[in-house]
């Protein structure tokens, strides 16, 4: 079974502030981490191969920097890492992006079939949780998001049977191979990388795959070119005002409590009896 | 794991990343350790990193390395509640190259370093915490690290832990451990401000930077100092204090002591406005001479802080760090020419340190901890003593000067007698002469 996980390298949106002047972020000073998603993604990549066995690989696209998180991927144990980077791809949008991720795994494809496609279910810098969806259906594959836990993988039969996280409940689901999934965080635990891992992965180097590694892939298509997205703005949420604090808990809780339900009532946030 | 290394280096600090780098230089395979994200994350200095014994690991480093200010000059402050004496030099010339000393922030520095290291072929392991030596019967050879499959096994171990020696000592190589008498605790804040402002409040071409150490009321009259010192667009403010002194002063903390220092009145001027970026602690090893551990044993070195090499008088730390690291490296590629890492060939770098500046240094202190813990009027009494003579002498009121240096003397032999003071400078001229 070969798995193959797309993994992108993110701004640590925990150190990410706002310039208030010009409504752009601050990149400067700001680490680059592999998106915590994904880091999932990598690490169920590596349950499935540890029980079912097989090979991983992960694909990221991104300038050459970001073979930094392919290394990551090397210390959890995966077996190789591609990193899609040219100049050509610079300002590529989520339909540019997945178009070409799509060609990168097209490539893997013809070296060696790929049964499954795991991926984070957004990045924590753009949020739009399009990139996964996007390469399914280009692949016209099935695609499976949001997935908490993965029920069941028949090889035999080439099915995977997965639960979904929804709102306030989960959905189980069921689709022929090779599919896509979209992980969320519950999956899994990520793992304390081993040290002949983390050692194979300090030594790694990535094989790069440039834009003329792709002989078919339409020049319209990718980059600035291909990318229909503009951002308009930019701007910080706004802050949240001091939450309401209901006097008189301490002398007369009966009637604090009946002041509370009554607003929670008015809000519809719960029901009146 | 199956892969031997020729050098396991513990701690990626000036010590162990000085080693690495010239035992990768000369082609050995070498692995180094680290727990932090990156090196620089865990360990803390004040800021002054030393150019000449930095040159001999890496010559001419300031062309590339990320420093933030030469020092231009050197400023000592005798410190009373609202006043304070000021001593200093300054020279021209280290403002130029070859410079003498740079302030560094370690969190750049170290990082910096730590790619040299790479280049030079050295494979740096970061967030990775060696728990223990690994042995073969008595025979060290290897390290246990905390991570699955953790075991690396080579023919030498360079200890370059740091002040809390956890190894050393479970080598057996300091039986007794450490004890509070020998570790400060300093405290320290990298406080922002705009380039123009540290170089107009601190008197400085651009560019330059300035060293101010406090003594006396700062520490709260506590053996220990405080410090100031220019980097780039920040200000590296910090103060340390003898351990085993400041759990005597109880409900009192190494932050309210700097925060202490802070509110002093020549302190404040020149922080004003200024916006607290990060906050740092860490131990220093000030046992001295005295409490050096031992040095090697078959198979293992010990180098830097872990060694206790630092010099409290006159705050070398990281030199002592990068040339013993340098002295370990050398050792080492003598021994892995003849095959033997026996104590006996291993000693060389005891010597070598004996022959240096290094234990030349620490043996001429050694007494200046214990008899400065003992004789606390060196960092309450004397300082004070200092400004209150000078500021009765430089306040014109009509009074004869020889009358104001009789009241001088009165001031300060009725609180000191003669006999003390005769006895207090035989006893620093013993100790530091």
């Amino acid at each position: 079974m070969h798995i193959v996980v797309c993994a992108k390298q993110v701004p640590d949106t925990a150190e990410v502030r706002v310039d208030p002047e010009t409504n752009t972020l601050i990149r400067e000073g700001v680490p680059s981490i592999m998106n915590p998603y994904d880091a999932h993604a990598v690490e169920e990549a590596m349950r499935l191969k540890d029980k079912y066995g097989g090979k991983v690989t992960v694909i990221s696209m991104g300038p050459p920097q970001a073979e930094e998180v392919l290394r990551q991927a090397i210390s959890f144990g995966v077996d190789d890492a591609i990193l899609l980077s040219d100049r050509a791809f610079g300002g590529s949008d989520t339909l540019a992006t997945s178009y070409i991720l799509t060609n990168g795994i097209k490539k893997l494809d013809e070296q060696e079939k790929v049964d499954l496609i795991i991926c984070g279910k957004q990045a924590i810098d753009g949020d739009t949780a399009q990139v996964g969806p996007g390469i399914a259906v280009r692949l016209n594959i099935p695609q499976l998001t949001y997935v908490m836990e993965i029920v069941e993988l028949n090889l035999e039969e080439k099915t995977i049977k997965v639960a979904r996280k929804l709102e306030g409940q989960k959905e189980i689901v069921q689709a022929p191979l090779p599919a896509l999934l979209t992980v969320v965080k519950d999956i899994n635990e990520l793992r304390y990388a081993s040290l002949p891992n983390k050692i194979r992965a300090a030594r790694f180097k990535a094989m790069v795959w440039n834009k003329d590694d792709f002989p078919g892939i339409d020049p319209e298509q990718i980059g600035l070119k291909g990318s229909p997205t503009a951002v308009r703005k930019i701007f910080p949420p706004p802050e949240r005002g001091e939450g309401e604090i209901i006097p008189g808990g301490m002398e007369n809780p009966e009637q604090a409590t009946a002041t509370l339900v009554e607003k929670l009532v008015k809000q519809e946030i719960i029901a009146d009896k | 794991m199956s892969e031997k290394f020729d050098v396991i280096i513990v701690g990626a600090g000036p010590a162990g990343l000085s080693a690495g780098y010239i035992l990768a230089k000369n082609g050995l395979n070498v692995i180094i350790f680290e727990r932090g994200d990156h090196p620089g994350t865990k360990n803390v200095m004040g800021g002054v990193l030393y150019r000449q014994p930095t040159e001999e690991i890496i010559p001419r480093f300031w062309e590339k390395a990320p420093v933030e200010r030469p020092i231009v000059e050197q400023r000592l402050w005798l410190v009373d509640e609202e006043s304070v004496v000021t001593i200093g030099y300054r020279s021209k010339g280290f403002g130029e190259e070859p410079y003498n000393n740079f302030t560094v922030l370690r969190a750049k520095f170290d990082r910096w370093f730590a790619e040299q290291v790479a280049d030079a072929g050295g494979l740096l392991i970061t967030e990775t915490v060696v728990e223990d030596l690994l042995y073969d019967g008595s025979r060290v050879v290897g390290v246990k690290t905390g991570r699955p499959e953790g075991d690396v096994r080579g023919n030498v171990v360079i200890l370059a832990e740091g002040v809390n020696s956890l190894l050393t000592q479970k080598a057996g190589l300091q039986k007794d451990g450490i004890n509070s008498s020998q570790l400060a605790v300093a405290v320290k804040e990298i406080i922002a401000l705009p380039k123009e402002k540290i170089e107009d409040r601190f008197n400085l071409e651009e560019g330059e930077g300035v060293t101010i150490e406090l003594v006396g009321h700062s520490t709260m009259g506590m053996m220990g100092t405080g410090f100031i010192y220019t980097n780039k667009d920040s200000l590296s403010v910090g103060c340390g204090v003898l351990i085993s002194q400041l759990v005597e002063r109880e409900g009192l903390n190494p932050n309210e002591l700097l925060e202490y220092m802070k509110s002093h009145p020549a302190v404040k001027k020149l922080l004003q406005g200024g916006e607290t970026q990060e906050y740092l602690a860490h131990m220093i090893p000030e046992g001295g001479y005295r409490a050096i551990p031992k040095l090697y044993r078959d198979n293992v070195l010990v180098v830097g802080d872990a060694a206790m090499l630092c010099n409290g008088v006159h705050r070398e730390g990281s030199n002592m760090a990068m040339i013993s690291g340098k002295f370990a490296a050398e050792t080492v590629l003598a021994a892995h020419e003849r095959g033997d890492y026996s104590e006996g060939m291993l000693s060389a770098y005891q010597r070598k340190l004996e022959n240096s500046f290094i234990l030349k240094d620490l043996k001429k202190y050694q007494n200046v901890g214990l008899v400065m813990e003992r004789n606390p009027q060196f960092f309450k009494f004397y300082p004070h003593a200092i400004n209150a003579a000078l500021e009765e002498f430089l306040t014109v009121d009509s009074i004869p000067k020889k009358e104001k240096q009789r009241k001088i003397w009165n001031y300060i032999t009725s609180r000191r007698s003669k006999y003390e003071i005769v006895k207090d400078m035989y006893r620093g001229w013993r100790v530091l002469g």
